[in-house]
């Protein structure tokens, strides 16, 4: 691990010039072995004067580096730019030690629109794995971008990127004694990034629904928390609850009807499932303890939730009709905020390692945590939908920042915004 | 507002007490149409207002520096909802105070520190201002006088990242109506 601080520098990624309230990513570690890749700046066909308004192949270069298991080569130290296959030269890249090879075109398509080309080669065949062409407009540029990144990681990797798929997160800004508080999403890679809703009260716990088109999360605008669902696209919104007591961590089911959520109406908090074409509420556990945070299994069979009936904070196991509920966290005196895996194998936790409180992953095969954070105060892990990586939050010189770690633990990268305090940060689904 | 937000608790103490039995009259588990209208969400609930609670006093003995009430706060030990001593007489002159102004209204906020999960502190800021309120009915206050909202660790006090800080947030706070 020591020997890649030179890696980690050269890996810094300047989005900085755009001067918006936006993330900016930076490996903290990577790879050792990662695979050399050359992703060659996309040539514009058109008027040199009205070039597109972003570079593709800077995205998706970026896109893979981040992804740790890519080291892109620079530009400056390629041979050649070329656009189409004809222009390539396979012995320059094998030259430059390069595995494999992206090129691409975008030429004019009509007013506003584009159409962008682009091929991946494997270096040592001399052949194309992939190529594919595309017609965009200026505004879906960056999304086209993302998604030729999923299919370089999908062909090279064997797994489903989730470059093109966004982030959802909550900042505070302002002043300490009167902050305004944002719920937030972005693309993965921090671009992007929109304001959907605001307040002086908190706002927590933002949920995505399945098909990426909604938000389900808690605000306290009233001077007590609700439960509401905004669409992502039109802003439109709706209040699901408002209890007496705690209205909060929603979860959705994986088919999109229901909503889990901890409801403390009766007494003390509680598990609760909302059907929500019937509005019906149905309580899944009830107990003296705390119970919160649910989370679904992909199958929609079992929740996992956190108690702290057996004295701490552990995470538990229930089926979805209810009945006996199984305990799954021993090791470690803290254990909250879990959530599945995309393939339901493990799930994701925050884990008190001493007086530190960290991400880990418990393997639901061997019941056995792994630690893969350092931090102290880490928290709201969430996996991405290809199960390669979790975004959690942490704090980085004094800040609440975003930060994401690949499953295995040996990538690690920081989502720095640059003003606020950054929390609470989920990854989307991919989108339906 | 005050009159419906009694209405409100009253209803909402009488739920409990029954509970399970709402307006629509269903069985246990099929209760509670989520969506609330007109549940007085344009006034904010959480602003306080300068006028008092109970009208006879002029000056207020909850603003005389030299009254036990003027302390509003009591905190709490890490992930407990146990009331320390010291502010049991505090919290006794409270419960006077508000049993001999039952026209008084108090919302105690339950807070916590910084430390592990976001909605896990919303139950245990919860627990410390349920603490506070069964402490102040066992002294014979009315539950329609007492209201509760935790907060969780989404409004420190302090913004430290040290046990200081901590100690200072993990907080149950009495706010007159």
């Amino acid at each position: 691990m020591k020997k890649l601080t030179g890696i980690i520098i050269s890996l810094l990624l300047l989005f900085a010039m755009q001067a918006q309230a936006k993330l900016v990513i930076e490996i903290t570690e990577g790879v050792e072995g990662a695979l050399p890749i050359a992703v060659v700046p996309f040539q514009w066909m058109g008027d040199a004067a009205t070039p597109p308004p972003e570079a593709v192949g800077k995205i998706i270069a970026a896109d893979l580096q981040r992804s740790g298991y890519f080291k892109t080569l620079e530009e400056v130290q390629m041979l050649n730019r070329p656009s189409a296959m004809t222009e390539v030269d396979f012995r320059d890249w094998r030259a430059l030690r390069q595995d494999n090879l992206v090129i691409g075109r975008i030429e004019p398509n009509g007013p506003g629109g584009y159409k962008v080309r682009f091929q991946l080669f494997d270096v040592y065949q001399g052949e194309q794995l992939i190529g594919y062409s595309f017609s965009t407009t200026a505004k879906d540029l960056r999304a086209i971008a993302h998604h030729i990144a999923d299919l370089v990681y999908e062909t090279l990797t064997g797994t489903k990127g989730a470059f093109a798929t966004r982030i959802a997160y909550v900042v505070s800004q302002g002043s300490a004694k009167s902050p305004t508080i944002s719920l937030r999403i972005a693309d993965s890679d921090g671009h992007g990034a929109q304001t959907i809703v605001s307040s002086k009260e908190p706002l927590m716990s933002p949920a995505w629904s399945p098909d990426g088109r909604k938000l389900a999360y808690v605000s306290f605008e009233n001077g007590r928390p609700s439960i509401w669902i905004q669409e992502v696209f039109t802003g439109k919104r709706e209040k699901i609850t408002s209890f007496k007591g705690i209205n909060g961590a929603p979860a959705w089911s994986p088919d999109g009807h229901y909503l889990a959520m901890a409801l403390s109406k009766d007494g003390n908090p509680d598990i609760y499932i909302m059907d929500l074409s019937r509005r019906k509420l149905r309580r899944l556990v009830r107990h003296w303890a705390i119970e919160t945070e649910p989370s679904w299994s992909p199958d929609g069979r079992t929740l996992l939730f956190t108690s702290d009936r057996g004295g701490s904070p552990q995470i538990y196991q229930v089926s979805v009709t209810g009945g006996d509920v199984k305990r799954l966290t021993f090791e470690n005196k803290y254990n909250a905020r879990a959530s599945y895996a995309p393939d339901g194998k493990s799930i994701t936790l925050i884990t008190r390692v001493g007086s530190q409180y960290r991400i880990g992953v418990l393997d639901l095969g061997t019941g056995s945590i792994t630690v893969l954070t350092d931090g102290r105060l880490d928290e709201s892990p969430s996996f991405a939908p290809n199960g390669s990586m979790i975004i959690y939050a942490t704090r980085y010189k004094g800040k609440g920042v975003l930060a994401a770690v690949s499953t295995d633990g040996r990538v690690k990268q920081r989502l720095a915004l640059q003003s606020g305090d950054v929390r609470d940060p989920v990854w989307s689904p991919y989108y339906k | 507002m005050k009159k419906t937000m009694v209405l409100l608790l009253t209803l909402v103490f009488s739920m409990a007490l029954l509970s399970g039995c709402t307006s629509t009259g269903g069985p246990q588990d099929g209760e509670g149409a989520g969506t609330q209208v007109g549940d007085g969400s344009g006034a904010g609930g959480a602003d306080t207002s300068a006028a008092g609670g109970g009208g006879a006093w002029t000056g207020s003995p909850l603003e005389d520096p030299n009254s036990p009430l003027y302390e509003k706060v009591v905190y709490f030990d890490f992930d407990t909802a146990e009331i320390r001593p010291e502010y049991v007489p505090t919290l006794r002159a409270h419960a006077e105070y508000l049993v001999n102004s039952p026209a008084a209204r108090l919302v105690i906020e339950g807070h916590c520190d910084e430390r592990g999960s976001r909605e896990y502190n919303i139950a245990l800021g919860e627990r410390r201002a349920e603490a506070v309120k069964r402490f102040l009915e066992a002294e014979g206050v009315s539950p329609v006088q007492l209201e509760t909202v935790s907060y969780g660790e989404e409004r420190p006090v302090d913004l430290g990242h040290n046990e200081e800080a901590w100690a200072k947030n993990r907080r149950g706070e009495l706010v007159y109506q």
